[in-house]
This record gives structure tokens, C-alpha cells and sequence, in this order.
């Protein structure tokens, strides 16, 4: 089974990357992440036994470097006055920030089940190879994620 | 409420994916892991794909709507790591104006023999020693890939050539003076021959 050239799987997949890790992360950190994403997958890929779900592979690079991205912030916090805007409406937000920054502060799991469930319209089973997990697993994740998401988002 | 709050969920509004692609081509290339760079190259002849690797040109084809397949056999057969990175190409670029304007006989690239073998290759190789301003014939590259009799052989290794107009196999040409084919079209061979000045008459 050949691969095809990675300037095809860049050109075809970074949106859905970028997507992702914005709404995982916000969008100021993003771009960096969408970095870290790509060169890991760049560097693996001569190894990848099979191209055909390179979406799913890549959406799992990129939530594993986006859980690393939240626990180095977590371990170091941003000074005041670098801190992203936040709720204050500008044109590098998302169209809410505000439920998005009460997504972000899902556990790592709920938040990267939420993601994928509603802004990638991943079905269970998919969610499950992406994070490693039972289909299962994947469901409870969305459960939890949005009830927390209702509880804490009004 | 279950509902509105999914709809949000599933807009996270427009992103500009293009930056963080130039950005993310940029590194891979610093870190050494663009094994294949690639770019178009326009010429008189018609856009052409040119792509490298770090031992120098591998290829050089003429596009004629065929951009994605010479890609997906330079992922096949040299490294899935294929990448786009116009600025690797710059020296193959204008090397190629140069030649194109005139104003250069012959190539200084290093080249990469990765997509030929054996015979071909030496074909090939044998075709490369031939300067600007000279002709070949297929029983001289023939006889130079060390089988004199393999005329017809040398042809298609000729025909097989991944780096047209650098190694120049349009400078072979039929003993008796007919041209001959050319990968590109025999059009694009009378228009080199003239650029050098030996189209045989």
C-alpha cells in the first residue's frame, strides 16, 4: 500500500487540524500546536502502515499535542499581560468564547470527546481509534463533557 | 438548551489554515525532513515540475496535466515525504532561465540517479557527457552504457529519462541525422536542438 505525497495529506487535512486545535486550545495557540501536529506526523510518516484513515491519524497526533499544550500551560502560567483576551470580543475569537473557554477547562478527555463529537461530526467508533479508547469510553467522555459544559456554561 | 448548546459547539467560525502551512513547510525544511522538495518551473516550453532531494535534481518533468502523478511516483519510489518548498528550487530555477535565455550551456546541479537503474541509468549517464552545441547518437550511448547492440534498449532508457532537458537526451538523435522521439514531444526537441543551434536539417 503506497502513501501518498505528504503535500497532499498537508493540503487536505490542515484545515481540519487547525479547526481542531482551535477549538481545543483557542486560536492564539494554535497555530504553534498545528506546528508541533505536523512535524511529528511528517516525521513518523514513511512508517505508517496504512493511509487510509489520515484524518483519524492525524486528528490523534494533534489531540495528544494539544493535551501537552494545556498541561505545559498549566505548569507554567502566562503572565497577566499576555494572557488571550478572552471574553472580550475581537476578531481572533470564536464566534462564543466564552463556552469555548468553558470547553478548554474540560478534562483532557471530555474536552478532546466534545471536539471531536460536535465540530467534527466523528462517529463513536471513529472517536474511539482517534483517542485510543472503546466506543464506549468515547460516548461516556461526550456525556460527562456536556453536562459539565450545561452546568458551568449559562 | 441541549440543542442550541451542540449547534454552538459545532461553530468555531473560519480558520486561515495558509499561514500556519507556510510556517510549518519553512521548519520542516530547517529540520531536515523534506526529503523531497518540489516546485513548478515555468519555461518556454511549457510549466515544468522540478524536484530535489538532499543529493541534488531528481526530477524534472513536463507538466502536461500529469503534476499528481509525478508526485505520487516520487512518493512510491524515493520518499513519501514529499513537499512543496519553491525556495529549494530556486537555484534548479534559475539555472533553467539562464539556460533558456541562452545565457548558459551547461547545468552546475548535483544529481540524484535514484529513480533509474542499471542499463538505463548508464544511458543516461553516458547522455549527461554530452555538451551544448554536440549531438549523440543511440548506438553512441548505447555503446557508452557498455552494449553497442542494444540500440532499440537505449531508446527507451532514453525515453525513461526522470530529468529531461538537464540530462540531455535530446541531443540524441538518429544515426543518418532523423530525430528521433523525444518524452516531451518531438516539437519541444526541435525547440531545444534550435536553442543550441544543431537541429539537423
Amino acid at each position: 500500500m503506497s502513501l501518498p505525497p505528504f503535500q497532499t495529506v498537508l493540503e487536505e487535512h490542515r484545515e481540519a487540524v487547525l479547526r481542531f486545535l482551535a477549538a481545543s486550545i483557542g486560536r492564539q495557540e494554535a497555530d504553534d500546536v498545528f506546528q508541533e501536529t505536523f512535524l511529528a506526523a511528517l516525521r513518523a510518516y514513511p512508517r505508517l502502515q496504512r493511509g487510509d484513515n489520515l484524518r483519524g491519524w492525524l486528528l490523534k497526533i494533534a489531540s495528544r499535542k494539544a493535551i501537552d499544550a494545556h498541561r505545559a500551560r498549566k505548569r507554567a502560567p502566562v503572565p497577566a499581560e499576555h494572557v488571550d483576551p478572552g471574553a472580550a470580543p475581537s476578531n481572533g475569537n470564536l464566534p462564543d468564547e466564552a463556552l469555548w473557554q468553558a470547553v478548554r477547562a474540560l478534562p483532557d478527555r471530555q474536552r478532546t470527546a466534545v471536539v471531536l463529537r460536535f465540530t467534527f461530526d466523528l462517529a463513536y467508533r471513529e472517536m474511539g481509534e482517534v483517542m485510543d479508547s472503546s466506543e464506549e469510553a468515547a460516548r461516556r467522555n461526550v456525556f460527562e463533557g456536556l453536562k459539565k459544559l450545561r452546568e458551568e456554561y449559562r | 438548551m441541549t440543542g442550541d448548546l451542540e449547534r454552538m459547539l459545532r461553530d468555531i467560525g473560519p480558520v486561515d489554515a495558509t499561514a500556519a502551512q507556510e510556517r510549518f513547510v519553512r521548519r520542516a525544511i530547517d529540520d531536515g525532513l523534506a526529503d523531497v522538495a518540489y516546485a513548478p518551473v515555468d519555461s518556454p516550453l511549457g510549466e515544468l515540475v522540478a524536484a530535489v532531494t538532499p543529493r541534488g535534481l531528481v526530477r524534472l518533468a513536463y507538466e502536461d496535466g500529469r503534476g499528481d502523478a509525478v508526485l505520487a511516483e516520487l512518493a512510491d519510489r524515493v520518499s513519501p515525504r514529499v513537499i512543496e518548498a519553491p525556495a529549494r528550487l530556486d537555484d534548479v530555477r534559475r539555472q533553467l532561465d539562464e539556460y533558456f535565455a541562452g545565457r548558459r550551456q551547461a547545468f552546475d546541479l548535483g544529481l540524484d540517479w535514484t529513480l533509474t537503474h542499471g542499463f538505463t541509468r548508464r544511458v543516461l549517464q553516458s547522455t549527461a557527457r554530452i555538451p551544448f552545441g554536440e549531438l549523440g547518437t543511440y548506438r553512441l550511448v548505447a555503446t557508452g552504457a557498455g552494449n553497442a547492440a542494444a540500440v532499440r534498449a537505449a531508446g527507451n532508457a532514453l525515453g525513461a529519462n526522470p530529468m529531461p532537458i538537464v540530462v540531455p537526451c535530446h541531443r540524441i538523435v538518429r544515426t543518418g541525422g532523423k530525430l528521433g522521439g523525444y518524452t516531451g514531444g518531438v516539437q519541444r526537441k526541435e525547440f531545444l536542438l534550435t536553442l543550441e543551434g544543431t537541429l539537423p536539417r
